[in-house]
């Protein structure tokens, strides 16, 4: 039944040196849901997010997406696959204007990993230009579109991100931490804009240690800790979850 | 370093603009050049090969940000490359660049495709490391083929295949040549400005391609060009290849000019100099490097020509003994001291203008724009300001 | 076989002025972070202090010359003969040595004026940039060099109880024709010297611990409240005096000229890749071991099997590391990656 499912993890396995950092680690992710990953921190999101993204092979088990599996892929490859991915800090190009961040990621998209034609002028990609000018009127950022992203605020920098990642219509979006180190400002805008990306039905996998800002956002919820799954289930299952309690309270985090 | 051009907005009409500009101001060198006291053919080539050098030079460094020091092996490689048509085949100059291109552009692949497995510092030592053996090799082994410390000339018993079957040949050597037309004087300066403007114009297109909006984009963020899908490697083993066969390019037009290569072209401070020369106009930006290129050239064969008597008449208005103290100071930096400007130059242009004479003009621009409009332009200076 | 070894031997000083070279090299990169291309010159500068105190100690007279009686004839003594006799020919004989003595607080004054005149301000700029206005500063320093002692190579000669050879075959048993130049040995003898000293004050003393942490974790030492800026400045002084001395030692070796810092800076970056940068104990070994190499490489039959391989083998062993281990022989991780 694993065809249902747009990433399937099935019992990975992850040590470094004598600690084991993932245990029989076991995920679905649904077609059109968002799920969220959860856990404090240590808790080896990160390493699952690695291995996710075939950064580290999982010394057991498998990660397919879409039936492809993922491990030993290169970034490049597995975003061409339909992956895109938003970092912890924003990772924008900071010397381009927030115009040219959008095109190149529309440009990824259209001319695929490696293409080289030098007497082609962004003058005429009016298409591209045009996508990129309607998907910053939706992030509201057009009126910054001939600005350096460099200029931009945290919560801006976020937005673009996220953009430069919509444009591409990935099949799956991963998102890590999206509201670490923001104001509550930003944090609460960013959150809207994940709820109005969710209504859209993108398939979505969110890391988070901080549970607040996922349970408004997920359908499905997994916690993380010491390197294996304690709990799983909808918000409300979890929210109720003395495992979870006891993992949370019993860390630093609440 | 910013990348002043992306910011400005650029239309195809300003870009025509700009070539026609370019053209023209290429063309009328010998006018031009006539109160500087530049006017003639010897020097005029040698800012437009430099400029070629340096235009190719900032398609790598300006748009990626990968420091080679090492492009001066694809401009010697050019050079040899381009002696060995004349020795062997033709005098015909088109037939030579174009093997200069070629051969350069062999010779960067290999080292690319090496050196491009690393970045930042250590990118540049493995460019170094593999000019320097090109020096080394050209110097001992290769002797056969660079005639070692003599360098490769022509001889009057070259072969020259293609021109023997046409009844070409003769007694003597012949001057490199056009169909005909023998490349020499204004002829050969005029050659190199023609190649030079369609060099110009191969780099404003890559500039305005989606092509050159990745490289940028590459030099910006590599982690979120691999992650939005990018495989960066390819992308800059041909801007690099492409650059060197910019060099290549340079290295052959120095031998139609005069049909000789040595291995001191390779040595790796002439790669150096093509570095400050991008820098010094203003590394990614489009006419930066051949301004920087022109003024260095420029400022070379002034310096190095000055002598002793000349900075006596110079300073002969003042009393004696003050004359010979300025003529004693002025002489360390001129004629055989003329390295000594050269080093405290690119000292003074990282330290003081580390965007290159373009940020520079463009700060003056920018200040007559800001006094022409009163205060009111302060608030959306941030777009026009190139950012570091 | 003993060729072999007098291979290893003729290796060795090379070797060891290539380690040298390249711990200052390292010391820099490692604390500071900075792109250093001026780092030959100061093994130049080191090699002209050698050159300067020979012709203070040299200054002379013009003095009758008595053994030519049939016309006046004049020859040059110099000043220190005329007032301390054969002490002062002696003295004269021994400037190597002494000008040694003399580039230690010569180095440091140069490293302290070079560090807070111009490298202080390049610490946050790109290295891109502190690689060509330490470029050019290189030119420059050359060019200084140049107007004071011309473009001609300057010889030096070891004190003459030093110049001979070490008749090295018969002392250890082996093939009497075996012979080393005992400078070299000398030369040899002073770079573990200097190599130890320096490890030794990194190690042994706190104030060489503050600096490896600060090697380490510049940040964090910063936190502890500890002016690590004006350690390092301390740092860009030894490594000045330890490169200066190199310089200053070889010349017996080879005669400076103005452009030798330029050919060893090539080399001294290439060994710092080779060892690792960042890691000092790299440094020294990969100078070694590249010097030993490139001496086996000029050996005929090497040459004959591999044509050329002497003139770039050092090029090609960088190559080789940098693509097999990117972080060199020895290196740490996280050290001017990126």
């Amino acid at each position: 039944m694993a065809q249902n499912f747009v990433l399937n993890v099935s019992d990975v396995n992850k040590s470094f040196g004598g600690l084991q950092a993932l245990t029989n680690i076991n995920l679905q992710i649904e077609e059109g849901k968002t799920h969220a990953v959860i856990g404090p921190n240590g808790a080896g999101k990160s390493t699952l997010l690695n291995t996710v993204i075939g950064r580290l092979a999982p010394d057991t088990g498998s990660v397919l997406f879409d039936g492809v599996n993922l491990t030993g892929k290169t970034a490049h490859q597995i975003n061409q696959l339909g992956v895109a991915r938003v970092f912890q800090t924003p990772e924008i190009f900071l010397d381009l204007t927030v115009l040219q961040n959008i095109e190149i990621a529309a440009l990824a998209k259209r001319d695929g990993a490696f293409s080289f034609k030098p007497f082609r002028s962004m003058f005429s990609e009016t298409k591209i230009q045009q996508e990129a000018v309607d998907m910053l009127d939706d992030m509201g950022l057009h009126h910054l579109r001939d600005h350096p992203a460099a200029n931009l605020s945290r919560g801006d920098k976020r937005r673009l991100e996220i953009a430069m990642c919509l444009i591409q219509h990935p099949r799956l979006l991963l998102l890590d931490e999206p509201t670490a180190g923001m104001a509550r400002h930003d944090t609460n805008r960013t959150i809207d804009l994940l709820q109005r990306i969710k209504a859209r039905g993108m398939t979505k996998v969110i890391i988070e240690h901080d549970m607040h800002v996922v349970f408004s956002l997920a359908d499905w919820i997994s916690v993380l800790a010491q390197g294996a799954i304690i709990a799983e289930g909808t918000p409300e299952d979890i929210k109720g979850n003395p495992k979870v309690q006891e993992a949370y309270l019993g860390g630093t985090e609440v | 370093m910013a990348s002043i051009t992306h910011f400005n907005p650029s239309t195809p009409k300003r870009d025509l603009a700009v070539m026609g500009i370019f053209a023209l101001v290429v063309l009328t060198a010998p006018i031009w050049a006539t109160p500087i006291g530049a006017n003639y053919p010897d020097l005029l080539q040698r800012f437009a090969i430099f400029g070629i050098f340096a235009i190719g030079y900032n398609l790598l460094f300006g748009l990626t940000g990968y420091l080679s020091f090492g492009h001066a092996a694809f401009l010697g490689v050019g050079s040899y490359a381009a002696v060995w048509i004349f020795k062997l085949l033709t005098m015909n100059a088109i037939l030579a660049v174009a093997f200069g291109m070629l051969v350069a552009a062999v010779f960067a692949v290999a080292i690319g495709y090496v050196a491009l497995r690393r970045a930042g510092i250590y990118f540049a030592i493995l460019t170094l490391a593999f000019a320097q053996m090109s020096y080394r090799l050209a110097y001992s082994v290769l002797t056969p083929i660079t005639n070692g410390e003599t360098g490769l000339t022509l001889d009057g018993n070259d072969p020259r295949v293609i021109d023997a079957l046409f009844g070409g040949g003769g007694e003597g050597i012949p001057n490199p040549s056009l169909f005909g037309l023998e490349l020499t004087g204004y002829a050969a300066f005029y050659f190199c400005a023609v190649v030079l403007i369609l060099a110009f114009w191969v780099s404003l297109k890559i500039f305005r391609s989606p092509f050159g909006l990745k490289l940028l984009a590459i030099k910006s963020n590599q982690t979120r060009m691999r992650f939005t899908g990018y495989n960066t490697r390819p992308y800059v083993l041909t801007v690099f290849v492409i650059s060197g066969m910019y060099a290549g390019l340079a290295g052959s037009l120095m031998a139609v000019t005069d049909p000789l290569a040595g291995a001191e072209r390779m040595v790796w401070t002439a790669s150096g100099e093509v570095v400050l020369m991008t820098i010094l106009g203003g590394a990614g930006t489009l006419v930066g490097p051949m301004l920087g290129a022109v003024l260095i050239k420029y400022a070379e064969n002034i310096f190095s020509a000055v002598n002793d008597s000349q900075l006596a008449d110079l300073f002969g208005f003042l009393p004696e003994p003050v004359t010979d103290l300025m003529v004693g100071v002025a002489s360390l930096f001129v004629g055989e001291g003329w390295h000594l400007t050269l080093g405290l130059l690119f000292m003074a242009i990282v330290i003081f203008l580390p965007g290159g004479m373009m940020e520079g003009l463009y700060r003056i621009g920018g200040a007559i724009r800001r006094r022409r409009a009163g205060g009111r332009a302060a608030d959306n200076s941030a777009v026009t300001q190139p950012s570091e | 076989m003993d060729s072999l070894l007098l291979q290893l031997l003729n290796g060795l000083d090379k070797g060891a002025a290539y380690a040298l070279i390249a711990l200052g090299l390292t010391l820099v990169f490692g604390t500071l972070g900075v792109v250093n291309f001026a780092h030959g010159a100061l093994f130049m500068l080191g090699a002209f202090v050698a050159v300067s105190v020979n012709k203070l100690l040299t200054i002379s007279q013009k003095v009758r010359d008595e053994s030519i009686t049939a016309f006046e004839a004049y020859t040059e003594k110099p000043y220190l003969e005329i007032w301390l006799g054969d002490l002062g020919t002696e003295i004269i004989q021994w400037s190597v040595p002494i000008s040694a003595l003399v580039a230690i607080p010569v180095m440091l004054l140069i490293g302290l004026v070079m560090e807070r005149g111009l490298i202080q301000y390049f610490y946050k700029r790109t290295h891109a940039e502190q690689i060509l206005v330490t470029f050019g500063l290189a030119i420059v320093l050359g060019e200084i060099i140049k107007v004071f002692f011309g473009a001609n190579p300057i010889s030096q000669s070891a004190p003459p109880e030093l110049s001979g050879a070490a008749r090295l075959g018969a002392m250890l048993g082996l093939n009497e024709n075996l012979v080393y130049p005992w400078w070299r040995l000398v030369y040899l003898l002073c770079s573990f010297l200097i190599v130890s000293s320096v490890f030794a004050f990194l190690k042994l003393t706190t104030y060489g611990m503050v600096v490896r942490a600060g090697m380490a974790d510049r940040e964090m030492v910063g936190l502890l409240g500890i002016n690590i800026q004006r350690r390092f400045t301390v740092v860009f002084g030894i490594a000045a005096i330890v490169t200066g001395l190199a310089g200053c030692l070889y010349t017996p070796i080879l005669p400076p000229d103005y452009h030798m810092g330029m050919n060893f800076l090539v080399l001294s970056f290439v060994v710092v890749v080779v060892g690792g940068m960042g890691s000092l104990g790299g440094a020294v070994c990969a100078g070694f071991l590249l010097g030993i190499l490139q001496s086996f490489a000029a050996m005929s039959w090497v040459k004959d099997i591999v044509p050329g391989i002497d003139q770039i083998i050092i090029y090609l062993i960088a190559v080789v590391i940098l693509l097999t281990r990117p972080r060199g022989l020895m290196g740490r991780k996280g050290v001017m990656e990126g």
